[in-house]
């Protein structure tokens, strides 16, 4: 519980902080909330030996209206989304899924770029972005790039985010359209053992902890689209899934969840 | 005055602690302090072929690097930890060195200490310690170790380390199962707990190089124990030892030990002359703090037509882990007069084998081998219960010792004798509150439906033993030391009032408890009533917290030395009216000649004639303070019925404790507010047993859980309001009338908890489910029998 030596220098912009990353290379480490990063420093899981804290750039902290879509700062407070009278509006799933994240002083203090980045399979905000179709805006030394969030996440703790960019911003599609958030654990503040989000009636399906990113829910979405009940399409709501054992459950197990989950889900959010 | 027993007084402790001026170890420092990082074995059983200091003692920060072979050379922490309780006379005892040297008996296991003046540079340099090691064969759980082929100690050629009976009359026994109607036959699953207190173990040693004096401060529950067993490990002179307690942030058995950690420091500042420190990190206590449970019980009850139980008979395996601590061989014993419950049932047997594996040390955890007990006959009742064919209220109803009527004195099968006892109004309340005849009629209806959420009700009637303990009753369970409690009460020239007390705190609120009994003993306002505790220098006489004893025994000691004052004070009164004695008269605080009410004196008054001595009578000692060592003459025995209802999921296995209702009976309460504190938090604990707690190790003997992350302790929003009521049955072995109730909340929930899971579940075919209750089990164990209701 307690980490190895590093150094710490405070970002005073996200072009400073890009810069930083370019001169410190991979021994260093972006912090915002530091939620997930501290605690694996504690245990030197993490020892990265340069810190660059962005968590203080409060201009990346918004949430606005824009087009159709609702543009979030990257580092945007769980609690922000919490409260957000624009997400109430227009992403209610978003707010409600911020408000099932760890317990306060988590929400006080993790951020929407910051949970993205860490990409953690088990987080319950990667899987309500990619259920509702969000992008995700990096920027780089040569400027911003938009990636969609189904093309993000590619293994535990692995994105395509490059060693100097960072996520600057996250555009949500506005709509309140069905939805809802199936969160299974043994004590709120845990991660999920499985959890599903469903956006726009059952065209999003994610689910979070049955794999090694937060993944689509493809064939029930698909037999949806074409038709199927909610019952005989969350029954395929594991297939294709590869889901992690651990001390709360197996695969198979998680698997059985995913189905049950995902039928409420799909029922909640078309009741 | 009114009285102030019995009232909610708010805690006397709480502004200091609510507005950080407390101080606990980690707000102590001295100067030049070094801290110890621990080089803990990885290993579960392994020899030390090699370890390499050289890559640590060059380290920013370092002062020093200690193997357990380097120690021994030189003489520094030689003495193997004590076992105070060696529970028979051929009991198996392996030395356990604070450092291991040779081989490493468990993960976590002390190999080599650094000396550094940071706690992070302790850490950084136990990193750069490299230790070879060469595995042996691991005794990873009780199951195996029961199995005797490995061998948790190599050189032992076996893993049992005692074997203790308790049979009374085994003819007796043997007549009820070959005469009985009824049988039933089980085996319970006492998981590994971790104690997790709230504010992790450390310590600081600071010695005195020119007078061989060391102050101990430690985040400790027995800072009296602590100084003897110091001086005995270390040889150090028990008079050059003081050992203070600060405020300590809750223990539940964690830290009443005498950990390695501990003697370390002592011994390691005592031999460098610079004070030494040490803070746990949480992941560190999994693998080094003792822990709980740890029990395989195998339970037969015989029962006649009407289920009325004429025997139980009980093997008990428990796992004492890699060694011997300061009581981890009589916690399993503790619970063995306790399987026959509340109920008047004429034949116990009991025996209990204690086996050694490889995992950090068991010990004493809340409740202590009480728990145990009470799950394993509550769970028993309800079986039997069903095998018979009538509801767990008649069972119980059936069973209770004097048929429910009030009783003092009822010698029990285990020859145990119950102080008091009245079951019956408690069972009523808790049924009354609880609503049990609306719960059954919603079971019902949800059954009917067939809704996946489906309900269910289990209740628990325990009896506790508590108050440890009568000296002699100790003795002859071979525990080395009494069970006394010492206290001091002396009125200061001010008229104040100053308290010392023997027995501990860690959070239970003995100021305010002590300063009530005072209050009402002698008539003064609580607010003038100082307690002076937890610094062996202060309060040199004293046995500590643990066991529910400190009301039981210490707060006794306090009102009978109060008692002493008074008729000290008297005297000095009755001089001073030139009255005599047996014509003064005392009330509320002041003394009177019967008659002539005008004229008095106030006790606190006295304090001041006592001091100056101008004209005390003749041949009375100045000073008014007086000293009392109070020893019971029997265990006290709360008592109480839980109910606990449940919600199960019987899709995705989930459950969610609804409501839960506590009726406890602890004889008169001081303090209800405080009463009402210990039985939610206790009942919270024992709630967590059930569903959430378990200390899980792999095949290697690897804690698999030693976080907050994995290792779930409830918090409030796992938790229903809890609904308490009590009842008032005075204990008859001391002048107040008290019986403890720190542990009794987790004597009745466990069992609670997990009969209302499986009257749930009875649909499915499903008579037990093990602790701690997961979602997955659950399922697994609808599924396990078709899925269908």
């Amino acid at each position: 519980m307690i980490p190895a030596a590093f150094d710490y220098t405070v970002a005073e912009s996200a072009e400073h902080a890009i810069q930083l990353l370019g001169e410190y290379g991979d021994e260093s480490k972006l912090l915002a909330g530091g939620h997930s990063l501290i605690p694996m420093m504690k245990y030197r899981l993490a020892t990265p030996t340069q810190l660059i804290d962005v968590g203080r750039l409060d201009d990346l902290a918004y949430i606005n209206r824009s087009n159709g879509h609702i543009a979030i700062g990257a580092m945007t407070k769980h609690a922000q989304l919490e409260t957000s009278d624009v997400l109430a509006a227009d992403c209610p799933m978003l707010q409600h899924v911020a408000s099932l994240v760890g317990d306060p002083a988590v929400r006080h203090r993790g951020t929407l770029g910051g949970t993205l980045a860490h990409s953690d399979p088990a987080s319950d905000l990667p899987a309500a972005v990619l259920a509702l179709g969000g992008t995700i805006v990096a920027q780089g030394p040569n400027g911003q790039r938009e990636i969609a969030a189904s093309e993000f996440f590619t293994g535990y703790f692995e994105s395509v985010l490059a060693d100097d960019e960072m996520i600057v911003e996250v555009k949500i599609p506005a709509g309140t359209a069905g939805w809802n958030y199936q969160k299974f654990n043994r004590r709120a503040q845990d991660w999920a053992i499985v959890g599903v989000a469903v956006a726009d009636g059952g065209k999003g399906i994610s689910l979070v902890n049955m794999g090694s990113t937060p993944v689509r829910a493809t064939a029930a979405e698909e037999a949806l689209a074409g038709g199927a009940s909610i019952a005989d399409a969350a029954a395929l709501a594991a297939d294709g899934t590869e889901p992690p054992a651990d001390l709360n459950a197996d695969a198979e197990y998680r698997s059985h969840l995913a189905r049950v989950l995902t039928q409420r889900a799909l029922e909640a959010a078309n009741g | 005055m009114t009285s102030v027993m019995g009232t909610r007084m708010l805690r006397k402790e709480d502004p200091k602690l609510l507005t950080g001026e407390n101080k606990f170890i980690d707000d102590i420092h001295a100067p030049g302090e070094l801290w110890m990082g621990m080089v803990r074995s990885p290993m579960a059983h392994a020899k030390i072929t090699s370890i390499d200091t050289s890559g640590a003692e060059g380290m920013p920060g370092v002062h020093s690097v200690y193997t357990g072979a380097q120690l021994q050379d030189m003489g520094i922490g030689v003495g193997a930890l004590p076992c105070a309780w060696p529970v028979t006379e051929d009991m198996v005892n392996p030395p356990h060195l604070p450092v291991a040297v040779g081989e490493a008996k468990h993960v976590g296991e002390i190999v080599a200490v650094v000396l550094a003046s940071s706690r992070y540079e302790a850490a950084d340099a136990a990193e750069h310690v490299v230790v070879d090691y060469d595995e042996l064969p691991t005794v990873s759980s009780l199951a195996d170790a029961v199995k005797d082929e490995a061998m948790a100690h190599s050189d032992l050629g076996t893993n049992k380390a005692f074997h203790w009976p308790l049979d009374p009359n085994p003819e007796g026994t043997a007549a009820a199962f070959a005469n009985a109607a009824h049988t039933v036959k089980a085996e319970f699953i006492q998981q590994r707990l971790i104690c997790a207190p709230m504010e992790p173990r450390g310590c600081l040693a600071i010695p005195s190089p020119a007078g061989g004096e060391i102050t101990f401060y430690s985040a400790t529950q027995v800072p009296h124990i602590l100084k003897v067993m110091i001086a005995a490990t270390t040889g150090i002179a028990e008079s050059k030892i003081r050992v203070i307690a600060p405020s300590v942030g809750g223990g539940f058995g964690g830290k009443l030990n005498v950990d390695p950690d501990a003697i370390l420091s002592v011994t390691l500042a005592n031999h460098i002359g610079l004070p030494v420190r040490w803070t746990e990190s949480r992941s560190e206590a999994a693998g080094s703090s003792h822990q709980g449970r740890g029990q395989i019980q195998h339970i037969e009850a015989a029962a006649d037509e009407n289920g009325k139980l004429t025997a139980v008979k009980v093997h008990l395996d428990a796992d004492m882990g890699a060694y011997m601590m300061l009581i981890t061989p009589g916690v399993p014993l503790l619970g063995s007069f306790l399987y026959t419950g509340v109920y008047d049932i004429p034949n116990l047997s009991f025996t209990c084998d204690g086996w050694f594996t490889n995992m950090v040390s068991t010990d004493a955890y809340r409740g202590a081998g009480r728990p145990e007990a009470s799950y394993a006959i509550e769970r028993v009742m309800d079986i039997m219960a069903g095998q018979v064919g009538i509801t767990p209220e008649e069972i119980r109803a059936r069973n209770y010792i004097a048929g429910g009527e009030a009783f003092e004195n009822h010698e029990a099968a285990s020859t145990l004798v119950f102080d008091s006892g009245h079951y019956r109004p408690a069972h009523d309340r808790a049924l009354e509150m609880a609503k049990v005849a609306d719960l059954r009629a919603e079971q019902a209806r949800r059954r009917d439906a067939g809704e996946t959420k489906q309900l269910g009700i289990g209740m628990c009637t325990y009896v506790e033993i508590c108050g440890l303990a009568p000296s002699r009753a100790l003795g002859g369970l071979n525990y080395g030391a009494g069970g006394w409690e010492h206290a001091t009460v002396r009125i200061l020239p001010t008229g104040k009032v100053e308290v010392v007390s023997g027995s501990t705190p860690h959070g239970q609120g003995h100021e305010t408890a002590w300063s009530m009994i005072i209050a009402d003993k002698m008539g003064v306002d609580p607010n003038d009533v100082e307690v002076l505790h937890s610094d062996t220098a202060k309060s040199p006489l004293g046995l500590d917290t643990y066991g529910s004893r400190s009301l039981a025994v210490g707060g006794v000691a306090i009102a009978m030395a109060a008692d002493k004052v008074i008729e000290k004070a008297k005297l000095i009164a009755a001089h001073q009216f030139e009255a005599a004695p047996e014509d003064v008269e005392f009330d509320a605080g002041s003394f009177s000649v019967a008659g002539t009410p005008a004229k008095s004196v106030h006790i606190q008054e006295l304090g001041f004639a006592a001091f100056a001595a101008h004209d005390l009578p003749d041949g009375m000692e100045p000073n008014l303070q007086e000293q009392v060592s109070f020893d019971p003459p029997n265990f006290a025995f709360p008592f109480g019925t839980h109910v606990a209802v449940v919600e199960i999921d019987t899709e995705t296995g989930g459950v969610e404790l609804l409501d839960y209702i506590g009726v406890d009976d602890c004889g008169h309460q001081v303090n209800p507010l405080i009463v009402e504190g210990q039985v939610h938090g206790g009942i919270v604990q024992g709630a967590a047993q059930a569903l959430y707690e378990e200390a899980v190790y792999d095949e290697y003997g690897n804690p698999l859980n030693p976080s907050f992350m994995d290792y779930l302790v409830p918090s409030a929003a796992e938790m229903p309001s809890i609904k308490l009521d009590s009842t008032v049955t005075p204990s008859t072995t001391n002048p107040l009338g008290v019986k403890g109730v720190g542990e009794a909340g987790t004597i009745g929930s466990a069992a609670a908890v997990i009969n209302a899971i499986c009257d749930g579940l009875s649909p499915y075919g499903v008579t037990d489910i093990e602790m701690p209750a997961t979602p997955k089990r659950i399922w697994e164990a609808i599924n396990s029998n078709g899925g269908a209701a």
